[in-house]
């Protein structure tokens, strides 16, 4: 009898177990066999059986909007989207040169070189944000590395070294060997006696001196051993001068005032661990990769000016941003996409309960600038490859490219990515001087060449795209409580989706999740229906 | 331009009107700069509206875009009259726009009220902290109307 059974695999359980639970035991059953633990991503939505004839109108030909009409397609339905602007893709958007960034109030040219780009929306996918990974490789997007974590790339403070970048490695190390110095100190007094055992005291100690470079004494302090990870004077070398020396850390207010703690801990965020990926030669090849598969569904241009429903069908009412042309699209169903800025401002036929979810969420503004500069003088002069220089002036962070590394020509580095005061200060200047303001606050990183090698650059300032008038959606706890529920459950024929109907905000991950979410919910309805 | 206002029955939370840097992390854990900028706005009406206001609103208060996408003008705007109106979406937030109660401090709320009110439009009588500070504890529901400006 045992002769014919075989082990189910770990895919057949996991089915097994995913259709007599329901999802939420699927996705208990994976976390205990190790999987997802970081990612409610089960596979994509697996709908068949359509009715024939079906139909689903998608509003937004943003990532939801499209993973949207791509799984309703497979599972049967007719599909149609409507989009506002001229270019699918929505937030998933790579500017190059030859583009042109229409803003309220001001257009741009980008005169950037064949190749260099600048992603103005999303730019970054950490490893575990397994929807978007798992698209891009269905897809046929490649992945490079986003090099995220540089312990050479630097951390401006106004207030700190006389206002001197200093290494993010040396202020990292000069940290860790102050705190393991004070709190070697303290174990040492017993002053923790009555909180460790004197066998986790003893372990502390060592563990203080191993991890802080502490020397004999337990101190913290100039060292051979402490410049392995520190770095030199002089570093090591070959022959008669081989021989390195160390340098001097800083003191512990000098590492205080750096306030290089923050930096660690943004680093120590799940969302910002590495390993971290970016599409190679721009982020919207993601949204192109859905546009191949669905772009025949999708009418440009289209503003919706009314969404209606009734026991039948839905209705949207649009206007032709090109010819002036007004029109009506019917469907069964519909999956709204539109951002909420936005959304409040349309007549939108659903409950008051909704309606106050949509107008309860504000979008915070980001601003995002590229500078493109004659050559890569980070690398070259600097030894500084891909990675993040941290300031706490308005522009909050360079970023410099993480593709083409040791290439010759031009190449765009990020100079500025602030949320908040700072990106309302950016998005308040003309184009130019948002520029003029990147160069100038940049330099304190790179003084010598940043405004000599500059040749052009071009910003995004999120709260004036016209299609979205903000970056993505704030919420707080309270806001999540009073609203969300109302916000992302299925009225009639109607659901929502985009990353503010999501827990995973501002994210491409939140976006596709929502959608897998939404038209799993609607499938099951229509199919009930 | 008079469209009435109506007055939505939003849930809102409590205010808090403290200088936190909360506004910095709008999200859950979403993509963020990290420890970035920390400047700190001007204190003076004019260029705090320059700093903060007029990245939607405009240099020139008109506001822009178009129906259905629209940021609201704040010059000519006679929801302004009532400077209650304003303060309450300074505190509280509106459709797209967020509050600024963990960005700016009561008297920064109170001196950009006070010159948007006087400079875009006619309106000269001063808002105090008094005035923040009476709203906050009134905590009156956000006042509705499509977009409120035009």
């Amino acid at each position: 009898m045992f002769d014919n059974f075989t082990p189910p695999t770990r895919r057949d359980l996991l089915t097994m177990i995913g259709k007599a639970g329901g999802a939420a035991a699927l996705y208990q059953a994976m976390t205990v066999l190790g999987h997802a633990k970081d990612s409610q991503f089960m596979g994509p939505p697996k709908l068949s059986g359509a009715k024939p004839g079906a139909t689903v109108l998608v509003l937004g030909a943003g990532l939801a909007g499209m993973l949207a009409a791509y799984e309703l397609t497979k599972a049967g339905y007719k599909v149609q989207i409507l989009e506002f602007q001229g270019r699918a893709g929505g937030r998933n958007y790579t500017v190059r040169g030859g583009d042109t960034i229409t803003e309220l109030g001001s257009t741009q040219k980008v005169t950037f070189a064949p190749g260099n780009y600048l992603n103005p929306g999303p730019w970054r996918i950490p490893y575990h944000h397994r929807t978007v990974l798992h698209y891009c490789k269905e897809l046929g997007v490649t992945l490079e590395p986003f090099l995220q974590i540089n312990h050479n790339a630097l951390v401006h403070h106004k207030k700190a070294f006389g206002g001197k970048p200093q290494p993010y490695r040396d202020l990292m190390v000069d940290w860790k060997g102050h705190v393991s110095e004070l709190l070697a100190k303290s174990l040492n007094t017993g002053a923790l006696d009555t909180s460790v055992t004197a066998e986790d005291k003893a372990r502390l100690l060592e563990a203080m001196r191993d991890w802080g470079v502490l020397d004999k004494d337990m101190k913290y302090t100039k060292s051979d051993k402490l410049g392995e990870q520190r770095g030199w004077e002089r570093p090591p070398g070959g022959g008669v001068n081989g021989a390195p020396i160390a340098n001097d850390p800083f003191s512990l207010s000098e590492t205080l005032d750096s306030g290089i703690w923050q930096t660690l801990g943004f680093y120590a965020e799940h969302v910002m661990q590495t390993t971290m990926f970016q599409p190679k030669g721009g982020m919207d090849h993601i949204g192109k990769a859905f546009q191949a598969r669905v772009g025949k569904m999708i009418r440009f241009n289209t503003r919706v000016t009314k969404i209606a429903q009734d026991d039948k069908g839905v209705t949207a009412a649009w206007t032709d941003t090109k010819t002036g042309a007004t029109g009506e699209t019917k469907a069964d169903w519909m999956v709204c996409t539109i951002p909420a800025p936005v959304l409040n401002q349309i007549d939108f036929q659903v409950s008051d309960k909704k309606k106050a979810a949509v107008r309860a969420l504000p979008y915070g503004n980001s601003v995002k600038i590229g500078l493109e500069m004659k050559r890569r003088f980070w690398e070259t002069d600097h030894a500084i490859y891909g990675g993040i220089s941290f300031t706490d002036q308005a522009i909050s962070l360079i970023s410099y490219p993480s593709a083409g590394c040791f290439s010759d020509g031009p190449a765009v580095l990020l100079g500025a990515y602030p949320f908040g005061v700072g990106a309302y200060m950016l998005a308040g200047m003309t184009p130019e001087k948002r520029i003029q303001a990147a160069l100038e606050q940049g330099s304190v990183f790179h003084p010598a060449e940043y405004k000599a090698e500059f040749l052009s650059g071009a910003s995004v300032a999120w709260n004036r795209m016209p299609w979205i008038l903000g970056c993505c959606a704030t919420w707080t706890e309270e806001s999540r409580a009073a609203h969300y529920q109302d916000l992302v459950a299925m009225e009639g024929r109607i659901v929502l989706a985009g990353e503010h109907c999501s827990y995973y905000g501002c994210w491409q991950e939140g976006a596709l999740l929502s959608s897998i979410d939404a038209i799993t919910r609607l499938h099951q309805r229509a199919s009930a229906a | 331009m008079n469209k009435a206002i109506r007055v939505a029955t939003l849930a809102v939370s409590a205010l808090s009107l403290a200088g936190a840097a909360m506004f910095a992390v709008p999200g859950f854990a979403q993509d963020r700069p990290g420890p970035g900028g920390v400047v700190a706005p001007a204190d003076e009406g004019k260029e705090l509206y320059e700093q903060i206001c007029q990245a939607c609103h405009m240099a020139d208060a008109k506001g822009g875009g178009e129906d259905g996408a629209r940021i609201p003008a704040l010059a000519g705007n006679t929801n302004l009259a009532n400077k209650d109106y304003a303060i309450i979406i300074l505190l509280k937030g509106r459709g797209g726009m967020p509050w600024f109660t963990d960005m700016l401090t009561k008297q920064q709320i109170a001196s950009v009220i006070t010159y948007v009110r006087g400079h875009f439009n006619d309106y000269h009588d001063p808002v105090t902290v008094a005035d923040i500070e009476r709203i906050g504890t009134a905590n009156p529901p956000v006042p509705e109307c499509n977009t409120c400006g035009h």
